[in-house]
């Protein structure tokens, strides 16, 4: 007969963790309260002391190519921001205020189904699912500049159709004279929605807004993809709108409703600090953030810190000519 | 335990190796364009916190010798102090060389204009005034002026958390957490900090008479 002995640091069947507590350690330390010393431990932004890696428990999000033309009109010949930045340096604080956060917390976000309306001051209120998305307009590629509040920018291929084509369908009545943007509020996907510290103190939902003339502005693109493929969450995902001569928060992501209104909806940043953030927000090298110079910009593309990439900001991002028009009677150190 | 100068010595060698690995790591990754999508914050940031940290570690070290009878544990002090002044070193030349790329006119513009960058450029000053006169011959010319003028760690302390709120764009869970912590160690000198004030008030009054 065989006598085992055990000593005491033998591990037996009954000390494995569970396979469900294993994957849900981290959601586990959270709830146990590590979130606030794990924080003040985790060198923010850095990797230094991230050896293990992150990528045993979530599969990434699932993209897929998408059918498209290339605009011939809406692109240039600048450097592409590579795919990787784009998609890994965001902000999008439904998903945590850290540029990687919405990265690393927003891959199971649900896009499907996905339903947006436009409705209010319309005739015709208009409902699309998750395929209309794809197959209700043309899919074009457009290459535009991305200016970040933040004085850094980006050069982005997106992949949509005009904004107007969609307002066109609901047909706006004469009396909205505003357009209005809601993103999704869903605290259960949404970390940043359930907790205010995740979320940077934001009101949610986010809220957006353009005048009728700027919604109807060629430019004015909502887009469905990027680099040739659907969006990802963190770029917000199922769908987004994208306007290239306003700072980037203007562009709302993962949109659910459109409003047409009769006057000026309270725009999320706005609302936050309006001596910083306006409502117009147009790109404006002349106009400073009360905390910084919006002159000039860094341009991210390749390269890493020894990169000379500091580039003068162009009024309007660089699309004064298809633009400017919308502003003459405006002044925009008092209207920025 | 009481710890011998071999421990001091084995705790200044651990303190160098925790300070300038994530350095090197950190500036290694972002020259390689292997920190995230904009290297260039990620270094201003990382530096920047690294100072407030290593400052506040700095300012522990009194109450902790005084708690645990650790006499030696001060001899530290100094090196903690200078590494957090290194680490601001970097911060403030990763923002002139990567961030304004040798624009000067802007730099002195932002330092003047920018109340947030006025307060960090503050607090460099004190600690740039602190590590000129932290060699033991110099602290012993000073005598006591040297306590006097590195009693002002106390307010870089503060001016660093407060630019250091001051910058975020919202959300102030992390800035929270530190002004948290300057309380909790700055709360360890009440009496000192009381009585300091209580002096300059009566010399104030005696002024006035």
């Amino acid at each position: 007969m065989l006598i085992r002995s055990k000593s005491s640091n033998d591990l037996t069947e009954n000390h494995v963790t569970d396979e469900s507590v294993y994957k849900d350690r981290r959601q586990l330390l959270k709830k146990m309260g590590f979130v606030g010393a794990g924080a003040l431990l985790a060198q923010s932004q850095s990797q230094a002391f991230s050896l293990f890696g992150d990528d045993d428990d979530e599969k990434a999000f699932e993209q897929r190519a998408l059918k498209h033309t290339k605009s011939t009109i809406y692109t240039t010949d600048e450097k592409l921001t590579p795919e990787f930045k784009v998609t890994s340096h965001n902000n999008f604080y439904e998903f945590g205020t850290g540029k990687s956060d919405p990265s690393s917390n927003a891959q199971q976000f649900k896009v499907d189904p996905w339903t947006i309306k436009i409705e209010g001051l319309v005739e015709q209120p208009v409902e699309l699912g998750y395929d209309d998305l794809f197959s209700a307009f043309d899919l074009e590629e457009r290459i535009y500049r991305l200016r970040c509040v933040e004085a850094w920018s980006m050069v982005i291929p997106w992949i949509g159709f005009p904004l107007s084509k969609l307002l066109e369908k609901a047909k706006p009545l004469s009396s909205a004279k505003y357009v209005a943007f809601d993103t999704l509020y869903d605290p259960k996907q949404m970390p940043g929605q359930r907790s205010r510290f995740v979320g940077g103190g934001v009101q949610y939902p986010y809220v957006e807004g353009l005048t009728v003339e700027e919604a109807m502005n060629p430019l004015a693109l909502m887009s469905v993809g990027l680099y040739g493929k659907t969006l990802p969450p963190q770029n917000g995902a199922p769908i987004r709108l994208v306007v290239p001569w306003k700072y980037g928060f203007k562009s709302i992501k993962s949109v659910v409703r459109i409003r047409l209104v009769s006057s000026e909806p309270p725009t999320t940043w706005k609302r936050l600090a309006s001596n910083e953030y306006g409502f117009y927000a147009n790109v404006n090298p002349a106009v400073s953030h009360p905390r910084w110079s919006q002159a000039r910009e860094r341009r991210i593309t390749t390269g890493g810190l020894l990169d000379r990439n500091r580039i003068p900001t162009l009024p309007f991002n660089g699309y004064a000519d298809q633009v400017a028009h919308l502003y003459r009677s405006l002044d925009l150190r008092k209207f920025y | 335990m009481r710890l011998k100068a071999l421990h001091i010595l084995l705790i200044k060698v651990v303190i160098h190796l925790a300070a300038l690995t994530p350095v090197l790591l950190t500036y290694w990754q972002a020259v390689n364009d292997q920190l995230g999508g904009d290297p260039v914050k990620a270094i201003i940031h990382f530096t920047g916190l690294g100072a407030v940290k290593l400052l506040l570690i700095s300012l522990a070290i009194t109450p902790l010798a005084l708690r645990f009878k650790q006499g030696l544990l001060i001899n530290v002090r100094r090196l903690l102090g200078l590494y957090a002044y290194f680490y601001a070193v970097l911060h403030l030349a990763s923002y002139l060389i990567f961030e304004l790329q040798f624009e000067w006119g802007l730099f002195i513009k932002e330092i003047i204009e920018r109340p947030y960058i006025t307060v960090g450029m503050a607090a460099f000053i004190i600690l740039t005034s602190l590590a000129l006169t932290s060699t033991k011959s110099i602290q012993r010319k000073l005598g006591q002026i040297w306590q006097k003028l590195h009693n002002w760690v106390y307010l870089a302390i503060i001016l660093a958390v407060v630019h250091f709120y001051w910058s975020v764009k919202s959300g102030i869970l992390e800035p929270a957490i530190y002004a948290g912590l300057t309380i909790i160690l700055l709360s360890f000198r009440k009496q000192k900090l009381s009585l300091a004030l209580k002096r300059r008030a009566k010399n104030k009054q005696k002024l006035k008479k």
